[in-house]
């Protein structure tokens, strides 16, 4: 049973100085599963998923992806072993097209080499045709592809929240991590988005872990919800087990004090 | 007054319009015929010409140096210019514009390979011919293709990656030393080595090789900066870069062997016009090659934001280490030219002003820019040369200019911009002909 997880964390820890930020975390995420991380600011959330892509190395703990432990490696072969995540306050490439940026993110499928981004070869012409139309596919499916030659920085919010969602899509990941995937967004772009997560995990089949303030959209996207409250999970289960969690709402509204 | 102003401002609209409408529709190769016509008729009339206007000899540089000499002699060297460059210019892209959209249509069809020689052919005849005229020409040709090269990959490494690296003349000299020491040694004889250890007459074929072993020198001299100031970001790589920059000049300084403070001189004469020209073609294209790639534009991720280029799969400190050291390369190989142009080297010219002018030659062009670092670099390189006269002067006419360009352009006069040769070279329809 133990291999089936995609995505095993086990017993996570981790201090900044003396700061106990995420203590004892436990994770399994399975194949075509969605999982949901929710919690009151500061919880300790994003630096879960940023220890996990490995921008921060954990003080202890376990983290398996597919098999292959992950403590040790830099984030960017971590992200070439499957693991694409977009970031809570968007960053993007500011002087870079839409193109150039879910291009960009199939850089460690090139082959070419020096030799060929020097002096141009068939072989690396080959390789940008086929990595263009990848991104445009992908552009097509987060619905930007008509303004795929735009400088990024020019676009409204919500589409650059979909040009960072194609970029995680763009390096071929087994697991999607997203962290707060709709802030800002209005409820329009907000059902646009839902849409969007909906069709890569039907279609591509993706794990998914998902932070969200937004407890509709968490409801009704995962299987499971992880809440997290000063680092710790205080409850884990199905989102009917969560909303009826005393722990979860004090966590989030406070503890109802009888005078 | 007004109403003046208003008119005024017409008639400018109406000029610039029909400047528009004259010049729309010129393919480049046109322009260069213009240009080649322009020289040729320079060649053979200019002496002709410049003694009936009463001038002492032919302007060398567009007659700057002439008219700031002499202030008399300025309708003179106006007309000059106007009857040699002007002229043929405006008659020839005239006349030849629809064969040359033509042959451009064609060239558009072959790959841009073959196109691109066609039209460095061209253009390397007109320079051939201009820079055959007077030996200063060629002097000041050579040289500012050797600070094309020098900029473009500064560019690189404080553009494209948006670093600050401070140890550009720094590489110049160790690819300057480094091959001046290799040919000096294997191909010529010399007070400083003593007799050749090779046939001389091998020597031009072995000069591209000592120029990569200079490359190279400089490459691994970019390889002692990066391992220690690239583990983290910021201002690092500058002060580090700039205390490397001071180590080569006191280390070339203090070392006899090849000369100490007193440098190295009577190097071969192996850099010729069309071997630089040749070299910095072979940057220019190598280089813009590299920045058009997915892997180049990996620079641009770095530079915009290295946390997600990290997550994006870029390894961005390997892709950080290479670059440096690609663009130092080029540095030695511009620094190897350099020696072999003016057969000679001092530690004296690799330091914080040689510094000061390549970074203004970058900043002036434009960040992230092939064609804005091949316009900084002539256009600073030339107009030092063309205020020459005014001496003192030129110092404050210089960093005059760079302010003003900082403050109306921040990122220089052509920045981020992709060189695109084959848009460059393709035929433009005739849409100005009833204009």
């Amino acid at each position: 049973m133990r291999n089936m997880a995609l995505l095993r964390v086990d017993n996570m820890t981790h201090y900044f100085g003396g700061l106990r930020a995420v203590h004892k975390y436990n994770l399994v995420l399975e194949p075509g599963h969605i999982v949901g991380l929710i919690g009151p600011n500061g919880a300790g959330k994003t630096t879960i998923f940023n220890l996990i892509s490995g921008i921060h190395t954990p003080t202890e703990g376990n983290i398996e992806l597919d098999g292959q432990n992950l403590i040790g490696h830099h984030p960017h072969e971590i992200a070439a072993m499957g693991l694409g995540r977009t970031f809570q306050n968007l960053l993007l490439w500011r002087h870079m097209t839409v193109l150039e940026h879910v291009k960009m993110a199939c850089y460690s499928k090139i082959t070419y080499g020096l030799i060929g981004a020097f002096f141009g070869t068939p072989k690396r012409k080959r390789e940008e045709e086929k990595i263009e139309s990848k991104a445009h596919d992908l552009l097509k499916v987060v619905g930007v592809d008509h303004i795929a030659d735009q400088i990024v920085i020019n676009l409204p919010y919500g589409d650059q929240r979909r040009v960072e969602m194609a970029r995680a899509l763009a390096i071929e990941p087994k697991i999607l991590f997203l962290d707060e995937p709709t802030a800002g967004m209005n409820p329009e772009e907000l059902n646009q988005m839902m849409e969007i997560i909906r069709h890569v995990h039907r279609e591509l089949g993706l794990a998914i872990f998902l932070i969200e303030h937004r407890l509709k959209m968490v409801m009704e996207l995962c299987e499971i919800i992880q809440t997290l409250d000063f680092g710790r999970i205080i409850a884990e289960g199905t989102p009917e087990e969560i909303q009826n969690d005393p722990k979860v709402i004090d966590a989030y509204l406070g503890k109802e004090v009888v005078l | 007054m007004d109403n003046q102003e208003h008119t005024a401002q017409q008639r400018n609209k109406g000029f610039k319009t029909w400047l528009k409408g004259f010049v729309t529709g010129i393919p480049l190769i046109c322009w260069l015929f213009g240009i080649f016509g322009a020289v040729l008729v320079e060649y053979f009339l200019g002496d002709l010409i410049s003694y009936y206007l009463g001038l002492p000899k032919i302007p060398v540089l567009f007659g700057f140096l002439t008219v700031l000499k002499k202030p008399l002699l300025i309708p003179g060297t106006l007309g000059y210019l106007f009857i040699v460059y002007g002229l043929p210019v405006i008659i020839l892209i005239k006349s030849l514009r629809k064969p040359a959209n033509r042959l451009a249509a064609f060239l558009d069809r072959q790959p841009v390979s073959l196109a691109a020689l066609v039209h460095l052919g061209l253009f390397y005849g007109a320079l051939h011919l201009w820079a055959d005229m007077s030996d200063y020409r060629l002097l000041v040709i050579k040289l500012t293709m050797i600070a094309i090269m020098l900029t473009l990959s500064l560019n690189v490494i404080n553009g494209y990656m948006g670093e600050f690296s401070c140890s550009h003349p720094g590489f110049m000299a160790l690819g300057a030393y480094t091959a001046s020491t290799i040919t000096l040694l294997l191909f010529a004889n010399d007070k400083q080595f003593g007799d050749a250890l090779l046939p001389v007459a091998l020597g031009p074929y072995f000069f591209p090789l000592a120029l990569v072993g200079g490359g190279i020198a400089a490459s691994l001299g970019a390889l002692v900066i990066a391992i220690p100031s690239f583990r983290t970001r910021g201002d690092y790589l500058a002060i580090i870069s700039l205390a490397f920059l001071f180590i080569v000049k006191s280390l070339i300084e203090n070392l006899e062997v090849v000369g100490g403070p007193r440098g190295m001189s009577s190097q071969p004469s192996y850099a010729t016009l069309p071997v630089v020209f040749i070299v910095m073609t072979l940057c220019i294209w190598i280089i813009n090659n590299f920045v058009r790639s997915t892997m180049g534009k990996a620079l641009n991720a770095v530079r915009d934001n290295e946390l997600a280029a990290e997550a994006m799969t870029v390894n961005t400190r390997k892709t950080k280490i290479i670059t440096f050291m690609f663009g130092a390369f080029w540095a030695g190989v511009a620094g190897g030219l350099f020696a072999h142009v003016l057969r000679y080297v001092n530690p004296g010219s690799f330091g914080i002003q040689s510094l000061a002018e390549i970074l203004a030659m970058l900043y002036f062009g434009g960040l992230n820019s092939v064609t804005g670092s091949i316009v900084g670099a002539v256009s600073i390189n030339v107009l030092s040369e063309a205020l020459r006269p005014l001496e003192i002067y030129k110092w404050i006419i210089i960093p005059l200019l760079l302010i003003m360009v900082m403050l109306f352009r921040p990122t220089g006069l052509i920045a981020f911009t992709e060189f695109k040769p084959k848009e460059l070279m393709k035929p433009r329809q005739n849409t100005g002909e009833d204009a």
